[in-house]
C-alpha cells in the first residue's frame, strides 16, 4: 500500500516538475536538505524478546524547489532513513511533493497545493492534539511529530476576515510501528502486513477537512473539523494473528471517524497562553469499545530574557493534559501534567538544553526527556536527544511497556 | 527594521526652503533640546516614508575576540504600512540548519509588534513574544531592538550638540527607550546636516557604560530619495566581538503586497 502511495506521490511530482521545467519558466531552482548519522542506546536490557539495546543509522532528506515568476512552484522532499536495530525502522516516504498556485481574490487572497504535503495544525508543545491531517511516522520518534507525506489538495482562501482551508484527501496512510527488534513498542507487535478498514473503499476513501484561522490582535485562533479515516488505529478491535514464531501481531483497525477541534493562543509580553481541545467521535477507546470524547491540553509558558545581563534567555513553560476516557485513553496523556524549561545560550551556535518532565496524576509513572541543540560549523550541527522513564506503573498500560526504553541519541546533521 | 529607517533622507533643502518663506526657521529661539532632539526624529521619519516596497539581501559576518569567523545570511522584504509600523519578512538562507525558517514582523507605533515564526522542519507557524528586545539578533552583537521597527514614539529625545563628523557635519542626538525591556539606557546618534544619514550609534547599556558602537557606511540612494547604507558595523566593547551587516540587492517597486506578509504568505515565504 505505501508503494501505491510512492508511485502516484512519485508520478504527480514528476509530472509537474516536468511541465514546469519543460515550460522553461523555472527562474529559481533550489536544492537543499540534510543528511544526518545517527546512534540510539538503551542502558536497560529488553523487556520484550528480540529487542536491541543499540541502533544506528542514516536519514537522508534531500529537498528540491523550482518555481517559476509568477510564484508558481514544485515541492519535491524525499526522506530516506536506514537503522541497523529495526529493520522495520528502514524506510522511505514522500514527505512533499506538491504544486503550489496562489493568487488575488477580491480584497484577499486563494491558494491551491495538489499533491503530496505535510500540514501542522496547534500550538502546545508537550502533544500536539488537534493536528489530524497527517498521518504520524510513529518509528521515527515516539514524541509523535514526524509526519509521512499526504495526498491532498489544500485550498486556501484568506482575507481581512481570516483564513478559511478546505482539504480532500484521498488516499489514507498506515502509521508506522516499530518491528520485532525495535524499542518503544507495545507487548505485542503491529502487524505491518495486515491491515483494516471500517470503511468498504479501504484506504482509498477521500477524507475531508476544515479549518477556520484568525488572529484578533494577540489572539491566535483555530477551529477545524476532520472527517474520514482516522489516523490512529484502533490495536484491539481485530483478533491478533499468529506470525511464524508463534507469537501475537496486532491488526490494525482504522475507523471512521469525526474530529472537532479547538486552538487558541494569547500572546500577552512574556507569556503565552495556550489551548488545544477536541471532540472525537466514532473512536474506540482501549477496551475496543467505541466512546465519543473530548480531551484537552491547556498551559502558558513564560519567557525570562536577558537573565543575569547577559544573553541567557530561560523559557518555563507548564501544560495539563486531559483525556475524558482516563483509563481508556488510547495514549499516555490521559490526567498528565507536563513541565518543561528551555534554556538558549543566543551564542554564535545557538546551544540550547530543553529539560521537560510529564508525571502522570492518576499512576505514578514520571518521563523524564532532555534535549541538547547545538550548532558546530556553518553546515554541521549536533542534536542530542533522550527519554528517561524514571518511574512506570504497572497499572499504566499505556507506558508500562516501554519500561526499560530510556534512551540517549545523539545526532549528528550535515545541512546543505 | 534598521535599514527602513535608516536614515534614508531626501533633500533637506527642499524643506528648509519651504520654512525659510514663512519667515524663519522652524521652532526657532525657544525651542528646548528635548524638542529639537524630536523634530529631528520626525524629520528623518517623514524623509524615510513613502517608499512603499522593497526586498534586499543581507550578509552578518560575526567575529569573536580571537577572529573566527561565522556567517548569516538572509534576504528581506519590506512593506510599509501606512499609518502604522512596517511589516517585513526575513527568510534565512544561512546558517544551512535553519535554512528556509521564515521571520514575520508586524511592526506597530502604539503596542507591542506582532511576531510569527515558520519552522520549516515540521511546517509549523509559530506566533512569538515580541518581548524580547533586548536578546541578541542570530547570535550577532545586533539586539532585536537595533534590527527592528525604529519608530519616532518608542523613544524620547535630547539635542545635543553639532559636530565635524569625517566628511560632513552631524547632529548629535540622544535618545531614550520608552519601553523598560530595552537593554539600553540611552543612545547617541550621529546624523548628517546634509542628508539627516545615520552615520554612528554608541549604545549604552541599563548601567550607563558604552556598550556598543554601530558605524554605517558606504550610503547609496534609491529612487533619487531614500538613502541606505550598505556596511553596519557593530562592535561590543565589553566582549570584544564584532558584527559586519552587509547589504545588497536593493530592489524598490516590487509586486509585494499584503499578501505576501499574511500567516499564509508566511508559509509559503522563499
Amino acid at each position: 500500500m505505501p508503494r501505491a502511495f510512492l508511485q502516484m506521490a512519485a508520478a504527480g511530482a514528476v509530472l509537474v516538475l516536468a511541465s514546469v521545467l519543460a515550460a522553461g519558466r523555472a527562474s529559481a531552482v533550489e536544492v537543499s536538505g540534510r543528511v544526518g548519522l545517527e546512534s540510539r542506546w538503551y542502558d536497560q536490557d529488553e523487556a520484550h524478546p528480540g529487542q536491541r539495546s543499540h541502533a544506528s543509522g542514516v536519514v537522508v532528506e534531500p529537498k528540491l524547489y523550482a518555481e517559476d515568476d509568477e510564484g508558481r512552484s514544485v515541492t519535491l522532499a524525499p526522506f530516506f532513513r536506514y537503522d541497523g536495530g529495526d529493520s522495520r525502522r528502514t524506510h522511505f516516504d514522500v514527505r512533499e511533493a506538491y504544486f503550489l498556485v496562489f493568487g488575488a481574490l477580491g480584497e484577499g487572497e486563494w491558494e491551491l497545493r495538489l499533491g503530496a504535503d505535510r500540514v501542522f495544525w496547534g500550538v502546545t508543545e508537550s502533544r500536539h492534539l488537534v493536528d489530524i491531517v497527517n498521518q504520524t511516522d510513529l518509528i521515527e520518534n515516539p514524541n509523535e511529530e514526524a509526519k509521512l507525506g499526504q495526498l491532498m489538495a489544500h485550498l486556501t482562501w484568506s482575507g481581512e476576515w481570516g483564513v478559511a482551508e478546505f482539504f480532500a484527501l484521498p488516499y489514507h496512510r498506515e502509521r508506522t510501528y516499530p518491528g520485532r527488534e525495535g524499542r518503544l513498542r507495545g507487548q505485542f507487535v503491529v502487524d505491518d502486513k495486515r491491515v483494516s478498514y471500517e470503511s468498504s473503499a479501504e484506504e482509498w476513501r477521500v477524507d475531508l477537512a476544515a479549518r477556520y484561522s484568525h488572529s484578533f490582535g494577540p489572539l491566535d485562533l483555530g477551529l477545524s473539523v476532520f472527517e474520514g479515516t482516522s489516523r490512529e488505529p484502533c490495536l484491539v478491535c481485530r483478533p491478533p494473528r499468529l506470525n511464524e514464531r508463534l507469537e501475537l501481531l496486532l491488526v490494525p483497525h482504522y475507523e471512521q471517524i469525526r474530529q472537532f477541534g479547538l486552538d487558541a493562543q494569547l500572546t500577552v509580553e512574556s507569556w503565552l497562553f495556550k489551548l488545544e481541545a477536541i471532540h472525537r467521535s466514532g473512536f474506540s477507546n482501549l477496551a475496543g469499545r467505541e466512546e465519543d470524547y473530548a480531551a484537552f491540553v491547556a498551559g502558558g509558558e513564560y519567557t525570562f530574557s536577558g537573565i543575569f545581563e547577559s544573553d541567557l534567555e530561560l523559557g518555563l513553560l507548564a501544560e495539563w493534559n486531559y483525556d475524558r476516557r482516563r483509563e481508556n485513553a488510547t495514549n499516555p496523556f490521559d490526567d498528565d501534567l507536563f513541565l518543561g524549561a528551555r534554556l538558549g545560550f543566543n551564542d554564535v551556535q545557538s546551544t540550547e538544553v530543553v529539560v521537560s518532565l510529564l508525571a502522570d496524576a492518576e499512576h505514578s509513572t514520571r518521563s523524564l526527556f532532555v534535549e541538547f541543540n547545538r550548532r558546530l560549523s556553518d553546515s554541521w550541527s549536533l542534536h542530542v536527544e533522550s527519554v528517561f522513564f524514571l518511574a512506570v506503573d504497572r497499572a499504566d498500560r499505556t507506558t508500562y511497556p516501554t519500561r526499560r526504553d530510556s534512551f540517549v541519541e545523539l545526532h549528528l546533521s550535515y545541512n546543505f | 527594521m534598521i535599514h527602513a529607517h535608516s536614515i534614508r533622507c531626501a533633500s533637506l533643502a527642499a524643506c528648509l526652503v519651504f520654512v525659510a518663506s514663512l519667515g524663519g526657521p522652524p521652532a526657532a529661539r525657544s525651542e528646548t533640546p528635548e524638542e529639537k532632539g524630536l523634530r529631528i526624529a520626525r524629520e528623518t521619519r517623514e524623509k524615510a516614508k513613502g517608499f512603499g516596497n522593497f526586498t534586499a539581501s543581507q550578509t552578518m559576518v560575526l567575529r569573536n575576540k580571537q577572529g573566527q569567523e561565522s556567517k548569516r545570511q538572509a534576504r528581506i522584504k519590506v512593506l510599509e504600512a501606512p499609518g502604522d509600523g512596517d511589516k517585513s519578512l526575513f527568510v534565512f538562507d544561512q546558517p544551512r540548519d535553519v535554512k528556509g525558517t521564515a521571520f514575520l514582523i508586524h511592526a506597530h507605533k502604539d503596542k507591542a509588534d506582532d511576531q510569527w515564526l515558520f519552522l520549516p522542519a515540521l511546517k509549523r507557524v509559530k506566533r512569538i513574544s515580541s518581548s524580547n528586545r533586548s536578546g541578541s539578533f542570530m547570535g550577532s552583537e545586533f539586539a532585536y531592538e537595533d534590527m527592528g521597527s525604529q519608530e519616532v514614539e518608542r523613544y524620547t529625545y535630547r539635542y545635543l550638540r553639532d559636530e565635524p563628523c569625517g566628511d560632513a557635519t552631524c547632529t548629535v542626538v540622544e535618545r531614550f527607550p520608552v519601553t523598560k525591556r530595552s537593554g539600553y539606557r540611552r543612545q547617541v546618534l550621529w546624523q548628517d546636516k546634509d542628508e539627516l544619514r545615520l552615520r554612528k550609534v554608541h549604545y549604552f547599556d541599563r548601567k550607563n557604560a558604552h556598550l556598543k558602537t554601530l558605524t554605517l557606511a558606504k550610503f547609496q540612494k534609491y529612487l533619487d530619495r531614500y538613502w541606505q547604507a550598505h556596511e553596519m558595523t557593530m562592535v561590543n566593547h565589553l566582549t570584544g566581538k564584532s558584527t559586519v551587516l552587509t547589504w545588497s540587492d536593493y530592489k524598490y517597486g516590487t509586486k509585494l503586497n499584503e499578501r505576501d506578509f499574511t500567516r499564509t504568505g508566511l508559509k509559503r515565504a522563499r
